[in-house]
């Protein structure tokens, strides 16, 4: 199962991040992780929160241009060289990595949010190589 | 369903009416409007020498400066006491321009406005929402009184509230809407907000459209938004000639035609003046031939149109006037290229990922000119690559288009200014 994102398209206005932010809270969404870029113009919001279809809905509401998109969130260790690893084993299988960011998590684990070209098929060969994947359940509960 | 049957008149019998009155009106400008006889004196034409529909040429054009030199009633051809109806353009720029109207006027009106709205479908058993705001404009008085005489249901909501209008729809079975095209695409848009579908839940199947240009993409953009079974005509009048009911587009949906037996249009080169040959097009000028209060005489329009003479296949013989591509007036100069806000619509219109609303920006960087394009983004992306494909796309092609590189800025949707009148679309901000 691969995971959920959202992003939410922000013209680069004083205060139009803080009016995203805003709408979440009121509808009990947590935000796990985020990832903010932006051009000169405007900025892309992703974010893994706990219920991304209620963000979505409601943003949605509030005028925004907001997607729902399958991205991975892969388990790693936290020591050197495991982000590198994980990577090696993608681009063996010539997956290519769009994008990525951190969420952290408890103790010595840490996760990475990844979108790749082929969420399904990457997902296959993280699950051969054993390595474990969080999925929309599993951030539910977070 | 043809109103009056002056529309399907044979073309010497439209112009043997439209001699007879142009001439009479002549008269009586020359007599009775002093303005007007100072005008035909310097430039040497006495009524005697208008023997011929070609003679107007002879005659002086009237600008809405003339209007505005001798407001508020200087030009018009009756005492005020004769006077039963006053009403003034928005006036954007100083003075507002002043019309009167006689009781024989207001009849002429109402006949006017009942034909064009026949055009555009309407029948009595249409329940009428008329959204233009009520007063000093003409918009909303000329319909109410034009499709009252049809026998509709008029239902007089002005403009504003939004959500109430939704109800107004839904509860009253509104199926006739009055309105400029972009309040009718914002109305749309509020029922879906309010959780109500306008192709579902409304039972509006009827759009008259004014006051502001219905490019073909506008019109399917109605189409989107109403459903693509509604008769989306536009019809087209200025205050200072009447109102609305100058001319009106019916089921064909191939130019407006001008009710002929009180309104001689023709079609002139606007910047030197000359009259161009049939099918040119050029600035729309009309003179009034049955009013009594302001008859005005070779008015200039400043609207770029042409005219098709070639019978219609309604079975109306009146002349067709092209849908507009623009007002000689609304023609931004830009980098000393004309453009009119109605290609740039036509562009963004194109595009399914951009939405209906826009806002065009003319600044000046040192001895440059810029332009900026705001447009709303309707769908969604969580990649860098689609935004700046997109904007990219449209830029190229407002550039094939127009001629002029500009900048296309994304916005979320909803965030630009909605207008329940006239649309401006344009901030110039050069002159500052």
């Amino acid at each position: 199962m691969v995971a959920k994102q959202l992003s939410v398209f922000i013209e680069n206005r004083q205060g139009r991040l803080g009016e995203v932010l805003a709408v979440l809270k009121e509808n009990g969404v947590n935000i796990l992780s985020l990832s903010l870029a932006d051009t000169t113009e405007y900025g892309l919001l992703r974010l893994i929160v706990n219920d991304s279809q209620l963000g979505k809905e409601m943003l949605s509401k509030e005028g925004f241009s907001t997607i729902v998109s399958d991205v991975l969130v892969v388990k790693i260790d936290h020591k050197c060289g495991s982000l590198q690893g994980l990577l090696t084993i993608l681009s063996k299988e010539n997956i290519n990595v769009e994008y990525m960011y951190g969420l952290s998590l408890d103790g010595d684990q840490a996760s990475v949010v990844i979108k790749t070209s082929h969420p399904e098929k990457a997902m296959e060969i993280l699950k051969a190589q054993k390595i474990s994947t969080l999925t929309n359940e599993d951030l539910k509960d977070m | 369903m043809i109103w009056s049957k002056n529309e399907t008149l044979s073309r010497a019998e439209i112009e043997k009416i439209q001699l007879e009155r142009l001439i009479e009106t002549i008269n009586r400008v020359y007599e009775k409007v002093a303005p007007y006889r100072e005008k035909m004196d310097k430039a040497g034409v006495k009524p005697t020498d208008i023997k011929s529909l070609q003679d107007l040429s002879k005659l002086p054009f009237v600008t809405k400066q003339d209007l505005r030199d001798n407001y508020p009633y200087g030009l018009f051809a009756v005492p005020t006491n004769e006077i039963v109806r006053i009403h003034a353009s928005s006036g954007t720029t100083g003075k507002p321009t002043v019309v009167g109207y006689t009781q024989k006027d207001l009849e002429v009106w109402t006949e006017c406005v009942s034909r064009i709205a026949c055009m555009g479908g309407a029948k009595k058993e249409d329940i009428a929402q008329i959204c233009f705001g009520y007063g000093m404009f003409t918009g909303a008085l000329g319909l109410h009184y034009g499709l009252e005489k049809i026998g509709a249901s008029i239902v007089p909501s002005s403009t504003g509230n939004s959500e109430k209008q939704i109800m107004y729809m839904k509860d009253f079975g509104t199926t006739l809407l009055v309105a400029t095209p972009s309040y009718a695409l914002r109305l749309a848009e509020v029922a879906r907000e309010i959780g109500v579908d306008p192709k579902k839940d409304l039972k509006v199947k009827i759009g008259l459209v004014g006051s502001e240009l219905l490019t073909d993409a506008m019109r399917q953009e109605m189409y989107k938004a109403w459903g693509e079974d509604m008769l989306v005509t536009s019809n087209y009048g200025m205050s200072e000639l009447m109102g609305p009911g100058v001319s009106g587009e019916c089921e064909y949906l191939d130019g407006m035609h001008i009710n002929e037996d009180f309104f001689i249009p023709e079609i002139i080169n606007p910047e030197t003046g000359e009259v161009l040959p049939e099918g040119e097009k050029g600035e729309l000028v009309i003179t009034c031939i049955s009013k009594e209060a302001l008859p005005l005489i070779r008015y200039r329009t400043k609207d770029i149109t042409r005219l098709i003479y070639e019978p219609c296949k309604c079975g109306r013989t009146f002349v067709r006037m092209e849908n507009l591509s623009g007002r000689s007036d609304d023609m931004l100069k830009i980098r000393g290229v004309n453009v009119f806000p109605s290609q740039i619509e036509e562009v963004i219109l194109s595009f399914s990922e951009l939405g209906p609303h826009y806002e065009i920006i003319v600044e000046r960087e040192g001895y440059n000119d810029k332009l900026s394009i705001r447009v709303e983004l309707v769908s969604s992306t969580d990649s860098f690559a689609v935004l700046e494909n997109l904007s990219k796309k449209v830029r190229n092609k407002l550039k094939t288009i127009l001629g002029l590189d500009c900048k296309v800025m994304l916005e979320s949707p909803n965030t630009l200014q909605r207008f329940e009148g006239k649309a401006k679309r344009i901030r110039d901000l050069r002159s500052k």
